[in-house]
C-alpha cells in the first residue's frame, strides 16, 4: 500500500545488514502518518441513503474497523473525518459547514455517493446543493449512488494513501494563520445566499 | 386492478345536499364539498359514517384551469375500502378550513400544503413552513414556479437526447449555482428570520416556586446533528428539569423535492426515485408506485410478479423490523451490539435483492405490470433457506436474548404511551398504530396484490408503550416469515411482465391513490395525469412524515432521556420524512 520509493517515507540511509535486525530507520513524516493513517476518526454523522452503507461498513461482514476508522465520534471536536454521506440540502447546509469549521485540523472531507459529489439524482432540485465541493475541501470522492461498502472502504484506503504523501512541512494546518480559517456559512434568505458571493448576487438580481 | 380510486356506493350528494357533489371529471372518482361547509361535512363523516382515519391531505395545483384542488382521503379503521373528497379554491386567494379540529392527523400535512403549494388553512394552529425555512421564496410545487436548475416542464429534455449537446446546469444559471433571487434582492439588507416563529410556537412556560421566584424554561435543541435522531431530524424541547414540557419537530434537512422533480419526470424515471424514500424498504416503495400507475393504467399484473412481489415486500419487512430492533437496542445505550447481529440478516437478504435487481439497497426492481428481472431457482432456495430455516432462528433469537432483558423492559414499559383514541386521531399507521390495539394492516383491510391468498394474522399489541412497539416488530417478523413460506410454496411458473415493457408509459387522464402497508406505515402515492407520459401531480404519503404528528403527545409528560427511545419506536426514516 505504501510507497517506499517515495523521497518523503524513505530516509535515505542505509543500515548495516548486521544492525537491521535490532535498528529501524524512517522518516519522521513516515512515523507521523503511519499514526494518523491508522486511526481515522471519522464523524458520526449521516446526511442519508449513504449512511446506511456507511452503517454496513462498519458492520460485521465489512468491518472497517480493520483500517482503524471504526471510531465514530458523535462530536465534531473529536473528528478527523467528515464523511459526507448524502444529499446536502440548502436548508441542511449552513449546518454542514459549522460542523466542517469545528473540527480541529488536521481534517478530511470524504464525500461519499452522488449527491455528495454533485447533486447525483437530486441535482435538479430547488433545495438541494449541487456537490459539497461548492463549499468544502473533497480529498476523496467516491461514486455510487449509494456506493457499496466495498467502494466506501475503497475510498477510505484511497485516503489513507493521501495522507501518506502529506509531509509536516508542507501541510495546511501548519502553516502560519491555519487556524484563523474558516469556511464563512451560508445564509438562509429567499434562497441560499453564499456569503462569498454576495457582490455576484447583488449585481445579477440589480439587473432581473 | 381498473378499480377507481376509493368509492363506496353511497350518495353524499344526497345525503348533503347544496355542499357536496359527485366528480364527474374523467377518470376523477369521489366528492367535491364546499369550502366554507367542509369542517362540518369531515366531522359528520367522522362520527355518524365512521371514517375515522385521515391517511393523507395534499393539493393539486389545477394551473390551465386556475384551480387549486385539496384532496382528502379517509378510510375507516374498521377495514373496508375509503372515501376521497376534494374542495376547489381559486388559485389567487386559496383559504380553507383547517380540518385540524376533526383530524389532528392532518396538521403536519396542512403545513406542507402550505409550505410548497400556498394554500392557506383558516383555523390551523401553527401554520408555519415545515419542509422549506421561513423566508423562502415562492411555494415550489406550484407549476408556475420554476427551480433555478429549471430546463423544460417535462422530461425527457431535448438537451439529453443522445445527439444533443450537453451543458452544465450552473453554466445556464446567471448566479452560476443552484440557487435565484428575487429581482433588486440585496443580499447585504438581508434579515434571516431564523427560528424565531419555530420557538414562538413552543408552549409558554414558566414556574414560580414557594419564594415567587421565577423559573425560566430551558430549550433544548435535539439535532439536526445528532447520533440518536436517525438522520438529520431535529427536535426542539422545552425542559423542566429533565420533564418535557413542549416539543416541536423540525424536518426539511434532508427535502429533496421529490414531488417536484416527480412532476417533471416519465412514470417510469420515478421508479429509481421512489428506492430514494425509505431507503430500508427500496422494494415496498417500488411496489406501492406500481400499484398508484397500475391502477391508473388497468394494466393486469401476472400471476408470477404478483407472489415475487409478496415475497419482495415481506422479506423487505422482516429486515426493516430486525434493523429498528438493533437500532432501538442503540438508542437504549446497548450501543452496536444488537445493530450489528441485525445487520448480519441485513446483508443475507440484501444479497437477495442484489441477486434479482442488481442493487443492494436501491433495488429498481418493480415495472408497471411485472418486474424487472425473473427470480431464477438459485435464489428461490436462498429466499427458502433464509424462509424456513434461519431467520424464524434468528427471530427466536433476538426474543431470547433482548425481551425479558432488564433494562430493556424497565426503559420500554409505559413509556411513550399512545392510547388507541390518539393513534386514530393522528392518523398514526403501521405497526405504531397496531401496537396501540388497532388491528389495522391493509394487507387484511383493504387488500391489495395477493395478500387476501395468504394464512397470516395482524399482529397486535394493547398497551401502547415503547415496549409493545418493541414486541410488534418481533410479531410482524413471525408473519411476514409465515406469508414468505406459504408464497414460497405457491410460486408458479409464468411470464412476469403483461406486454412489453416501454420506457414511455402513457396513462389515462384521471387520479390514482395506489397504498400499501410499508414496513413503516401506510404508503401512499396520489397521481394525478392529464393523459401524458408524466404525472401532472406526484404526491407520497410518507408513513414516516405523518407518524411523526404523534411524537409530540407522546414524548409530553416524560423524560428527555426517554425522547430517543419513543423517537426510535416509531421508526422512521429521514429520506421518506422530507422527501
Amino acid at each position: 500500500m505504501e510507497k517506499n520509493d517515495d523521497k518523503l517515507n524513505s530516509p535515505g540511509y542505509e543500515i548495516p545488514s548486521e544492525l537491521q535486525g535490532q535498528v529501524a530507520v524512517t522518516t519522521l513524516d513516515r512515523l507521523y502518518n503511519w499514526g494518523r493513517r491508522s486511526s481515522v476518526w471519522p464523524m458520526m454523522f449521516g446526511l442519508a441513503c449513504c449512511a446506511i452503507e456507511m452503517i454496513a461498513a462498519q458492520a460485521a461482514r465489512y468491518d472497517m474497523a480493520r483500517f482503524g476508522m471504526e471510531v465514530m465520534r458523535p462530536s465534531p471536536r473529536q473528528s478527523d473525518l467528515l464523511l459526507v454521506s448524502g444529499t446536502v440540502t440548502k436548508k441542511m447546509l449552513p449546518i454542514v459547514v459549522r460542523l466542517y469549521n469545528q473540527m480541529p485540523e488536521p481534517k478530511y472531507v470524504v464525500a461519499m455517493g452522488a449527491c455528495a459529489s454533485g447533486g447525483g439524482p437530486f441535482k435538479e432540485g430547488y433545495n438541494v446543493v449541487a456537490g459539497i465541493d461548492k463549499f468544502l475541501p473533497v480529498d476523496v470522492y467516491i461514486p455510487g449512488c449509494p456506493p457499496t461498502p466495498q467502494a466506501l472502504i475503497h475510498g477510505m484506503i484511497k485516503l489513507q494513501e493521501k495522507i501518506d504523501r502529506q509531509s509536516i512541512k508542507k501541510v495546511r494546518w501548519y502553516q502560519e494563520g491555519a487556524d484563523q480559517v474558516a469556511i464563512p456559512e451560508p445564509i438562509l434568505g429567499p434562497d441560499l445566499i453564499d456569503p462569498r458571493k454576495l457582490p455576484q448576487i447583488k449585481q445579477v438580481a440589480k439587473k432581473g | 386492478m381498473t378499480i377507481p380510486v376509493s368509492t363506496e356506493t353511497l350518495d353524499l350528494a344526497a345525503k348533503f345536499p347544496g355542499i357536496v357533489t359527485p366528480d364527474e371529471r374523467e377518470g376523477y372518482s369521489g366528492w367535491i364539498v364546499k369550502a366554507d361547509e367542509l369542517a362540518a361535512f369531515a366531522a359528520s363523516l367522522r362520527d355518524d359514517l365512521g371514517y375515522d382515519f385521515l391517511s393523507s391531505v395534499t393539493g393539486v395545483d389545477y394551473l390551465p384551469e386556475k384551480k387549486l384542488e385539496v384532496v382528502y382521503h379517509v378510510y375507516k379503521t374498521t377495514g373496508g375500502p375509503g372515501l376521497v373528497f376534494k374542495v376547489q379554491l381559486p388559485r389567487k386567494k386559496p383559504e380553507v378550513p383547517s380540518l385540524t379540529p376533526v383530524y389532528p392527523g392532518a396538521d403536519f400535512q396542512e403545513r406542507e400544503a402550505w409550505d410548497l403549494l400556498g394554500i392557506k388553512f383558516t383555523g390551523h394552529p401553527d401554520l408555519r413552513r415545515i419542509l422549506m425555512w421561513e423566508g423562502f421564496e415562492g411555494h415550489p410545487l406550484r407549476k408556475d414556479w420554476k427551480e433555478p436548475f429549471y430546463e423544460e416542464d417535462i422530461k425527457p429534455y431535448s438537451s439529453r437526447w443522445p445527439e444533443g449537446k450537453h451543458s452544465y446546469a450552473e453554466d445556464r444559471n446567471p448566479f452560476n449555482d443552484n440557487v435565484q433571487f428575487p429581482k433588486q434582492f440585496d443580499p447585504e439588507k438581508w434579515v434571516p428570520e431564523g427560528d424565531a416563529a419555530l420557538y414562538g410556537a413552543l408552549a409558554e412556560y414558566r414556574t414560580t416556586d414557594e419564594d415567587g421566584l421565577d423559573t425560566d424554561h430551558i430549550v433544548v435543541n435535539m439535532g439536526p446533528q445528532h447520533p440518536s435522531t436517525h438522520g438529520v431530524f431535529r427536535a426542539v424541547i422545552t425542559l423542566d428539569g429533565e420533564d418535557i414540557v413542549s416539543m416541536k419537530p423540525v424536518m426539511g434537512y434532508l427535502h429533496r423535492n421529490h414531488e417536484k422533480i416527480g412532476e417533471r419526470n416519465t412514470y417510469l424515471h420515478n421508479m429509481p426515485y421512489t428506492d430514494r424514500l425509505d431507503y430500508f424498504c427500496s422494494m415496498t416503495n417500488n411496489h406501492g408506485y406500481a400499484l398508484a400507475v397500475e391502477k391508473l393504467t388497468g394494466i393486469e399484473v401476472p400471476e408470477r410478479t404478483e407472489y415475487i412481489r409478496v415475497i419482495m415486500d415481506e422479506l423487505t419487512r422482516i429486515q426493516n423490523h430486525f434493523i429498528l430492533i438493533g437500532m432501538l437496542l442503540n438508542d437504549l445505550g446497548a450501543y452496536f451490539t444488537p445493530a450489528l447481529y441485525a445487520f448480519e440478516e441485513r446483508e443475507l437478504i440484501l444479497d437477495i435483492f442484489e441477486a434479482v435487481a442488481g442493487s443492494r439497497m436501491m433495488c429498481n426492481y418493480f415495472r408497471f405490470g411485472g418486474v424487472a428481472r425473473d427470480v431464477t431457482p438459485e435464489i428461490l432456495e436462498k429466499v427458502s433457506a433464509l424462509a424456513f430455516d434461519r431467520l424464524p432462528r434468528k427471530a427466536d433469537e433476538f426474543d431470547r436474548l433482548l425481551t425479558e432483558n432488564e433494562i430493556l423492559v424497565s426503559r420500554c414499559k409505559g413509556v411513550g404511551r399512545l392510547s388507541s383514541e390518539d393513534a386514530i386521531k393522528y392518523s398514526m399507521s403501521g405497526p405504531s398504530l397496531r401496537a396501540s390495539g388497532v388491528p389495522y394492516d391493509i394487507r387484511k383491510a383493504d387488500p391489495y396484490s395477493i395478500y387476501d391468498r395468504f394464512d397470516f394474522d395482524v399482529a397486535v399489541r394493547y398497551n401502547g408503550d415503547t415496549y409493545d412497539r418493541y414486541l410488534i416488530r418481533l410479531d410482524e417478523i413471525r408473519q411476514s416469515l409465515r406469508i414468505l413460506q406459504q408464497a414460497i410454496r405457491q410460486i408458479p411458473e409464468g411470464p412476469i411482465q403483461t406486454g412489453k415493457s416501454t420506457y414511455l408509459t402513457k396513462t389515462p387522464a384521471g387520479e390514482s391513490y395506489g397504498r400499501i402497508e410499508a414496513p413503516k406505515g401506510e404508503l401512499g402515492y396520489y397521481l394525478v395525469s392529464n393523459g401524458t407520459g408524466n404525472p401532472w401531480r406526484y404526491h407520497v404519503r410518507a408513513p414516516s412524515f405523518i407518524n411523526i404528528t404523534a411524537l409530540e403527545s407522546m414524548v409530553v409528560g416524560g423524560k428527555i432521556a426517554d425522547f430517543v427511545i419513543v423517537f426510535g419506536g416509531i421508526d422512521v426514516v429521514l429520506g421518506e420524512m422530507d422527501r
